[in-house]
């Protein structure tokens, strides 16, 4: 039978956390940056403004004839993107000035321009009025859900998991958008359930290791913590892995085969399903010996008091 | 844990086979499922615009116009009632939501307030168990000087009802295109989203979403069935009451006046009487008019046509001479909401503007799902080959419980007759990829038991009781992030997480039961000593 990962793994992830974490603090430095830098490259659903899919009658579009007539008619910035077997266009306006009456004006006479020889396939045309609510929509939607999950994971667990929980999935979730800041991709409605998604698989991935440290806390009781969370992580690293493969592979085929309009969204759940594997392994268990450093002393001893501490409290 | 009843291995199968059966109308044609007798289940999913094709525009009513209106009809109620009264003033003038005016002579003070203060109208709020709201205030902050404030309340309820009569006008108008399942519902406090399916021509749409509707008034010659045999004039037509049975009401074919010189119409409560009754109220050409006619035909009956039936047709008792009028007739405060949503129905209340467009092409929705059931499939294949590969027999029972868990889920959103878009079909396809997670942790969990020593049966016991509690918690989080996206995502997003909830509750009970009733089953006939994982 197929074994990716032998059965006694008996990685030290514990002794790399001295290299995972301060790779994953650049990375979320870097994320920062690039933020401020390039900033996030919102779709229309976030700025306003006019989408427009259009399929060219009998061959592919003469994308540079296009830019030319769409650059013609006055509409700011507009992108011309062609994509599929070339006869497929994406066009973008920028949100026009002038309220949210002005952005069909926009749509108008771009369609008017494109004549019989496109056959308009999707447009979407949002308004500056509701591109703003949705911008608060999805930072709300972000936040409630996560300070759920604290509360959930608060109540089933230690709060050092909960807290731990939910810095690893805000750890997955910044590094997904440096992901997409980095590669300036489409931020749109689509990438935000994307972004919330992940926040569920992250979740579940990280809540997964968590109980097994849970269980081995009460196993045993004399282990050292770090020993101990590296026990638990080996043991469900095959489950990881494989739980991890399947749903890529779910994604994956959706990314190829799913066709244009989900590609923003699947290609987000695939960099969160990697971000989200790497951080259930060396980010999430490592930070509770972190979060219990705050107790004071030497990390390795206050483990050690810690793990026994944590024991004698479950009898 | 793994002994299972009787009547407990029957209760799974029925389950089962009902999500078979649930999801099985998906497969035909709307006039083969007609055919079947009709305790079959015939509920297909509804496809999503995107899937469908046809138009989704969310319109904004403009409440910053609205304010204006209604502060430009109260200075000219005002400038009206005091010259009425050859009051004299001075000063009247508007700020945002108020209207000021000094009254010049002292002596006129008396009569100027009880005009003013009658120019407040209680209005039939129907939302707050019909409790009456006045539109405005009046107050004096100095002798002489008044100033007119149109109370927040009375605003948001005419946002509201402005929000409502357009909903109104725009379902009648909607229903006229002859599409199947258009939906037209209020979104927050000042938006309505008119979504239409399978609609090709979205101009068209537009143009009736942003038409103005004709109400008429009319002289009417005669009433009742006695009209129908009457003598034909070029000056004259037939139209019918909106009675339960109509009657036919002989009127001037020329309006008199039209609904674009109505700028208010409210269900109101009769200062005599007590009693429900609608009032409307003209702009000052229009008022101008309907006191010229009103003069000229008292005793006469008058039409009020909307959409060329007759909804009223009282007769003129006196010279209507103020711009506004009541409708009375046994109303109740519902009836005369009705009424009075009716004539307002005539124009648009609003500006209403389109904030949001979507719209989807039939060609490219057909394409769509053709892309995403071919994505879902072949995630699907690979995901069964990786469990086969990975678990051999243990993997097929747990690739048996995942398709089951993706008949479940179609059997759930056909019978909650749930609407299937796009990212539905994502969350579907996700759902798969995540629903042999709890088969993949209940085996692992064997494999480790079965090492540590314990016997076959030991070992499959012992994995699923403890995998059980790991796979509440990761699904319950799951399911929690679920939640949010759908009470605060809109649209598409909504498709997405009811499906991904689905996928994520279904998939807790075929892996935890499903699963485990066949290597229950398979563990009862072939007695094996190790588990072949």
């Amino acid at each position: 039978m197929l074994r990716l990962i032998p059965d006694d793994t008996k990685i030290p992830f514990m002794r790399w956390r001295t290299v995972t974490f301060p790779i994953s603090v650049c990375l979320l430095v870097l994320t920062v940056m690039a933020w401020g830098a390039l900033g996030i490259n919102y779709g229309i659903d976030f700025t306003g403004g006019n989408l427009i899919e259009v399929r060219h009658k009998g061959g592919p579009a003469d994308l540079s004839e296009l830019r030319k007539m769409i650059g013609g008619l006055e509409l700011g910035e507009a992108q011309v993107q062609g994509f599929g077997q070339g006869d497929d266009v994406m066009i973008r306006l920028p949100e026009q000035p002038g309220g949210d009456a002005a952005q069909q004006v926009a749509l108008n006479k771009v369609k008017d321009k494109l004549g019989d020889a496109y056959e308009i396939r999707r447009t979407e045309v949002v308004g500056p009025s509701v591109s703003a609510d949705l911008r608060r929509d999805g930072a709300i939607a972000v936040a409630v859900s996560l300070g759920l999950v604290l509360i959930y994971l608060w109540f089933r667990f230690e709060w050092q998991f909960a807290i731990g929980a939910v810095l690893t999935t805000a750890h997955d979730i910044v590094l997904t958008m440096g992901v997409i800041i980095i590669f300036q991709l489409q931020f749109d409605l689509q990438s935000l359930a994307a972004v919330l998604t992940i926040v569920g698989y992250s979740l579940n991935d990280t809540v997964v290791v968590y109980d097994r440290i849970r269980e081995s806390l009460r196993k045993y009781k004399k282990m050292p913590l770090p020993d101990l969370i590296d026990l638990s992580i080996n043991q469900t690293l095959s489950r990881t892995i494989c739980t991890a493969l399947t749903t890529f592979m779910a994604v994956l085929a959706l990314f190829v085969f799913g066709g244009e309009a989900l590609r923003g969204f699947n290609f987000t759940m695939l960099v969160g399903i990697v971000i989200g594997t790497y951080s259930s392994i060396v980010v999430s268990a490592p930070m509770l010996i972190f979060l219990k450093l705050r107790t004071g002393g030497s990390p390795e001893g206050v483990a050690k008091s810690d793990a026994a501490a944590a024991a004698k409290a479950r009898p | 844990m793994l002994y299972f009843s009787r009547w407990k291995i029957i209760a799974i199968v029925a389950v089962c086979l009902a999500g078979i059966l649930f999801t099985l109308p998906n497969f035909f044609t709307r006039e083969q499922l007609a055919a079947l007798p009709s305790w079959v289940p015939a509920r297909q999913m509804t496809l999503g615009l995107d899937l469908q094709g046809g138009a989704h525009v969310v319109l904004e009513v403009d409440t910053p116009a609205l304010v204006k209106d209604r502060v430009e009809i109260l200075r000219d109620d005002v400038r009206r009632v005091l010259r009425e009264d050859r009051i004299g003033y001075t000063g009247l003038g508007s700020q945002q939501t108020s209207v000021q005016v000094r009254i010049t002579d002292q002596n006129q003070i008396e009569k100027a307030t009880a005009k003013l203060n009658g120019l407040i109208q209680n209005l039939a709020d129907t939302t707050f168990g019909g409790k009456p709201v006045n539109d405005l205030t009046v107050e004096t902050p100095e002798p002489g000087l008044y100033r007119l404030t149109l109370t927040q309340a009375g605003l948001d309820h005419r946002v509201r009802r402005a929000v409502e009569q357009s909903i109104e006008v725009i379902r009648r108008r909607v229903d006229q295109l002859g599409t199947t399942e258009p939906s037209i519902a209020r979104q927050g406090a000042n938006r309505i989203l008119v979504q239409v399916p399978g609609l090709q021509d979205t101009d068209r749409l537009k143009a009736i979403l942003q038409q103005t509707a004709r109400l008429t008034f009319h002289m009417v010659e005669d009433r009742g069935p006695s009209v129908l045999e009457g003598a034909k004039s070029s000056d004259t037509e037939v139209l019918y009451t909106n009675d339960p049975t109509p009657v036919p009401v002989l009127i001037q074919r020329r309006a008199m006046l039209t609904g674009e010189e109505l700028v208010d119409a409210q269900a109101t409560f009769s200062q005599q009487s007590s009693e429900a009754v609608v009032s409307f109220r003209f702009n000052t050409s229009g008022a101008q008019k309907f006191a010229t006619i009103s003069q000229q035909n008292v005793g006469r009956p008058f039409a009020i046509v909307l959409d060329r039936t007759v909804i009223s047709d009282p007769v003129i008792r006196e010279p209507i001479l103020g711009g506004s009028g009541q409708i009375s007739g046994n109303f109740t405060v519902q009836s005369a909401n009705d009424l009075a949503l009716l004539l307002r129905a005539g124009a648009l209340p609003a500006t209403l503007t389109i904030v949001e467009e979507r719209t989807v092409g039939p060609g490219l929705g057909a394409d769509s799902i053709a892309a995403g059931k071919l994505a879902t499939v072949i995630g699907g294949v690979a995901v069964i080959v990786f469990m086969m590969a990975s678990y051999g027999l243990l993997g097929i029972f747990a690739n048996v419980a995942m398709i089951i868990n993706v008949f479940f889920t179609f059997a759930i959103l056909s019978s909650l007759g749930a609407t299937l878009s796009l990212p539905g079909i994502a969350g579907i396809a996700l759902s798969i990829g995540m629903a042999v997670d709890a088969n993949v942790l209940i085996y692992e969990r064997v494999r480790e038991e079965q090492r540590l020593g314990r016997s076959a049966i030991s070992a499959i016991d012992t994995g699923f009781t403890r995998a059980i509690g790991t796979i509440t918690d990761s699904n319950l989080t799951t399911l929690i992030a679920a939640a949010v996206l759908f009470f605060l995502g809109t649209g598409p997003i909504r498709g997405f997480a009811v499906t991904l909830a689905i996928g994520n509750i279904t998939s807790f009970f075929t892996a935890v039961t499903v699963t485990r009733l066949m290597v229950a089953l398979w563990v009862r006939h072939y007695r094996p000593a190790r588990v072949p994982l």
